[in-house]
């Protein structure tokens, strides 16, 4: 009741205002009139009644105003008013006005951008049950700490533990899908039974695999992602119990994945089928080809899950010491295996774009402090005229929310832009990756996120100019103050600020300095072959076919005589894995002739045909290469790297010397006829393993890594080599089908190296803008408050240069404190960034100084035009303008 | 003028729900019948009577209607409501603990 009728009168207030004046008047009207014909009656002279009525009318403004605050238009009122006022002066002052609010869209921009990403990638939870219950489990060796399992490991695992509700396995293995039009290559991955149940995943469509689904001899079942279905089936809910035929064998499609699953580990697959355990690596212990995923039971932690785990890894230790000896086990958070590798990435990023956000933001901060300053008249003069002192803060807040609200409208849209055309930067590889970024965009956090900076900007423009407005300056605003000691505030507060900008500035170049050094190493790093004019692409023979290994053989002769044939094609070669790929698919190693502990000398092995080192321009150091006619009719060879002869044949020839397997087994025995250059298998940026490299005519495959060297330029020939493949047999796939330069260039890497590095580096560029800017900004204002000194120091016969040397002394000050506290500021960032940073060292001094340097003369450079300006200064106007 | 200062803080609207709970009045009438009741002690002015009876009426305590006054003009009569009421006899119940606090302690003093 009270509530409505409280309602009621304020909306009465607010929208029939022109009837409620209209009453207030004839109110207090009435009021008078009554007093005077009181005043009257009383014996009071007429003439002395009306100057009492007079005088009563005159506050009668003054009434009114006040029973308007009680009614609470005032509020609504003075803030239109204020608003409008506002508006009024920021279009009188285009350039203070763009700036402001250019400098704030900015810094939002980025950090609203790069958390896009981060909350993508790092905050958006995994789309499966409770996912801080979900482990990746490895097997861990010295050499390779998060490694794959060998299938034996993990079903010894899965009957022995006790610490996992669930423990499944998963590794990505493609296949030739047939399609109506031809065969195309499809990725796939094989999963254990329970790999969806784990998860808490439900199929859209269908049904999940049964639990006994993954014993051998089950019937052959596939399960679609949401994507496949859409793109082959149209997304018809009849695929259900239709067959797929992939490697040429038919599989019942029993179910349709979410549209919002993923598995970052294995990318965005088509097909997930069963892995029954009947292939020939996973009937030895010592063939580790997946990874395995658990779900935590109830209360176990992860360090308890750790223990119980490595103790069963202890106990096969000894169980099956020739396999399983160095052998460890490790347990870590899911999450870490999806998106571990791009988190520091995503918080140097972050950290950037919030140093160039804090920045933008001191910039107008200052930009305001400026303007308060040089408003002080205009200040003093309201305040004497009877403005309150809230009332001059309000006009400041409301300035401050103006700018801010137009900045983060311009900042969110620009930022909204940003981040999907950050996204179309990456690669479709690595996007693949990353398939979490899907739902990158202005969510609610990362709208909230937007929000509470525009929030935290707003407080702080609102306020750093009401901070200086206090009463005891008003009044010397309106008489002395508004010369030689106005600034003084200023000085005190707005070069400070400069100075946190010059170091946040003095930051980010180090960082990007770093990051560019880097990046430039990591481009540069010794491959030990010439990446140039080298076509590259996978082909994958069914087995049907190819199965048996002389078929295996001929199609590899075969395919490299007719590409051999190719116009430009000088040599060609294939290889098991391509270089700057990872290290992997290893072999253990033993020697013959040599004492044997057990140890697991392990060792990448590639195999290779005749041709591939020289297609690749490796350096052979000894030996010979292997001939193109032995094959299994000829004794076992082997190539080895020069890590590997240093590593296991220190001060000894290893040509001639015999390796085999951990048992040496006869069929395992081959002769080292060469030694090759470190030929970097493994990513750039890690270290070299030794190696092996086993003849393919000796151990041939039906998935071949053809690389061709051309002497025309890769693109043009990598069309014709596909064309000549599907030639030989249109049965045959080709995929990954790239130049080496574009697979080093784009390697995962290269690339996390080159798109910070170019973030970082523009963050900074924009850095060293703003904060030179900003000095400017500084010295200018210095200048024009001083004007009136340095014309009463010309005057008394001050040099022009003595004039330079006042202000770019002043200049010099500010320009040393902020390059030395970002130095130390510096020094501390980029020993939290050690990581991403490759072949330097965090605190290198060459970078430190180049960027003091660079930052320095852009300083100099900023200040020297005010300095002229004063420079020029005419005594005689100096002193009379005042 | 007197202004609000001279009332204790606040009485003065504990004076005004007082006066028109009685009958529905005009502002002149309520400043007539305060210093009437008071002995001319309590001489309310305008300029904190009016403020007084606006910030009453929005708070809902009083509503307010245009009559026809005693001297044959247009007057707002000012009437208190329900919630009125009920504020008037909490804030008489406060002022009577207040004056009677103060006495005690004046007198011992």
């Amino acid at each position: 009741m009270r509530l409505a009728s409280i309602l009621y009168m304020r909306f009465r207030s607010l929208f029939s205002r022109a009837k409620v004046e209209q009453d207030l008047d004839e109110e207090l009207r009435y009021h008078l009139e009554r007093q005077l014909e009181e005043d009257v009656a009383a014996g009071m002279s007429r003439e002395d009644a009306r100057r009492a009525a007079l005088k009563a009318f005159q506050d009668l403004a003054q009434r009114k105003e006040e029973c308007r605050d009680m009614r609470g238009w005032n509020l609504i009122d003075n803030l239109t008013q204020d608003f409008r006022f506002t508006l009024r002066q920021l279009r009188k002052n285009p350039g203070f006005t763009a700036t402001a609010i250019l400098m704030l869209a900015l810094g939002m921009c980025a950090s609203v951008a790069i958390f896009a990403f981060v909350d993508a990638a790092l905050f958006k939870p995994l789309p499966y049950r409770n996912p801080a219950t979900l482990l990746g489990v490895y097997e861990h060796i010295d050499l390779c700490p998060r490694c794959n399992l060998s299938y034996l490991d993990y079903a010894d695992w899965k009957k022995l533990n006790k610490v996992f509700t669930s423990l499944e396995l998963y590794h990505g293995n493609g296949y030739i899908l047939t399609t109506p039009s031809g065969v195309e290559p499809a990725p796939a991955v094989q999963v254990s039974a329970g790999f969806f149940r784990t998860l808490g995943v439900a199929p859209a469509l269908g049904r999940d695999f049964y639990a006994s689904e993954d014993r051998p001899g089950a019937p052959r079942t596939v399960m679609l992602s949401h994507d496949s279905w859409m793109k082959r089936y149209g997304g018809k809910p009849d695929v259900l119990g239709r067959s797929v035929i992939l490697d040429n064998n038919p599989y019942v499609i029993i179910g349709v994945l979410p549209a919002d699953f993923h598995f970052a580990p294995q990318g965005l697959p088509e097909f997930w089928t069963m892995e029954d355990g009947t292939g020939s690596c996973e009937k030895r212990r010592s063939c580790h080809n997946s990874y395995g995923i658990a779900r935590l039971k109830d209360g176990v932690t992860i360090q308890s899950a750790q223990a119980d785990i490595s103790l069963i890894a202890a106990q096969l230790e000894k169980q099956y010491p020739d396999s399983n000896h160095g052998q460890g086990a490790l347990v870590l958070p899911l999450s870490e295996r999806i998106v571990g590798d791009i988190r520091p990435i995503l918080l140097v990023l972050l950290g950037g774009a919030g140093l160039l956000l804090l920045i933008a933001c001191v910039n107008v901060a200052s930009l305001l402090l400026v303007r308060a300053e040089s408003r002080r008249r205009e200040m003093s003069v309201r305040s004497a005229l009877g403005a309150s002192r809230v009332r001059l803060i309000r006009q400041f807040v409301t300035e401050g929310l103006v700018l801010v609200a137009a900045g983060s409208l311009i900042g969110l849209t620009s930022a909204s832009w940003a981040m999907q055309l950050l996204k179309r930067l990456i690669p479709a590889g690595m996007l693949s990756g990353m398939p979490f970024l899907q739902g990158l965009g202005l969510n609610l956090r990362v709208s909230l996120f937007g929000c509470g900076i525009a929030l935290l900007a707003a407080v702080l423009f609102s306020v750093t100019p009401a901070l200086r407005l206090s009463f005891a300056e008003m009044r010397e605003g309106l008489g002395e103050g508004s010369r030689g000691s106005a600034g003084n505030t200023w000085r005190r507060l707005g070069s400070k600020l400069v100075v946190v900008e010059l170091a946040t500035a003095m930051v980010l170049l180090v960082g990007a300095g770093l990051l560019g050094q880097s990046l430039y190493r990591l481009l540069h790093v010794d491959l030990q072959f010439q990446p140039d004019h080298l076509a590259t692409l996978m082909v994958g023979a069914p087995d049907s076919t190819y199965a048996k290994d002389p078929q295996a053989v001929a199609l590899a002769r075969q395919i490299m005589r007719r590409v051999l044939s190719l116009p430009g094609v000088t040599s060609a070669g294939t290889t098991s894995l391509f270089p700057v790929s990872y290290n992997g698919n290893t072999d253990w190693i033993r020697f013959v002739g040599r004492p044997y502990n057990g140890q697991h000398n392990e060792v990448n092995e590639r195999e290779v045909s005749a041709g591939y080192f020289a297609t690749l321009g490796a350096k052979m150091l000894r030996g010979r290469y292997f001939g193109e006619a032995e094959d299994d009719s000829k004794p076992k060879v082997v190539i080895i790297n020069q890590a590997l002869a240093k590593k296991y044949f220190p001060g000894e020839d290893p040509i001639g010397k015999v390796i085999g397997d951990t048992e040496l087994t006869p069929k395992s025995l081959r002769q080292i006829i060469g030694i090759v250059d470190d030929i970097r298998e493994g990513s750039l940026d890690a270290e070299i393993w030794p190696a092996e490299y086993l003849p393919f005519n000796q151990n041939p495959n039906t998935y071949m890594s053809l690389v061709v060297r051309t002497s025309q330029s890769e693109e043009s020939t990598l069309p014709a080599l596909t064309a000549t493949i599907h030639d030989i047999d249109h049965n045959i796939v080709t995929f990954d089908v790239r130049s080496m330069r574009d697979r080093i260039e784009n390697s995962t890497s290269a690339y996390m190296h080159r798109s910070s590095a170019w973030l970082v580096g523009g963050f900074a560029a924009l850095a060293l803008l703003l904060g030179v800017v900003g000095l400017y900004g500084v010295i200018a204002y210095s200048v024009s408050q001083r004007t009136r000194e340095i014309g009463v120091r010309m005057a008394l016969g001050a040099e022009p240069n003595s004039v330079y040397a006042l202000i770019l002394k002043e200049a010099g000050w500010l320009t040393c404190a902020g390059i030395c506290v970002g130095m130390i500021c510096s020094l501390a960032a980029t020993t939290l960034m050690g990581k991403l940073l490759f072949g330097i060292r965090s605190w290198d001094v060459a970078t430190l100084i180049v960027v003091a340097a660079v930052l320095g003369v852009s300083a100099l450079v900023a200040s020297f035009i005010p300095a002229r300006r004063a420079a020029s200064v005419n005594p005689v106007e100096a002193l009379r303008a005042e | 003028m007197s202004k609000p200062t001279d009332l204790v803080q606040g009485t003065l609207d504990l004076l005004v729900l007082k006066v028109i709970a009685l009958e529905p009045m005009h502002g002149w009438a309520i400043a007539q019948r305060i210093r009437q009741i008071s002995g001319d002690v309590l001489q309310v002015g305008q300029g904190a009577l009016y403020p007084s009876l606006h910030k009453l009426e929005q708070n809902g305590w009083i509503s307010s209607k245009w009559a026809i006054s005693e001297n044959n003009r247009r007057a707002k009569y000012y009437t208190l409501t329900k919630a009125g009421r009920k504020a008037m006899e909490q804030e008489a119940a406060q002022w009577e603990r207040l004056s009677t606090a103060i006495t005690l302690v004046v007198g011992k003093a």
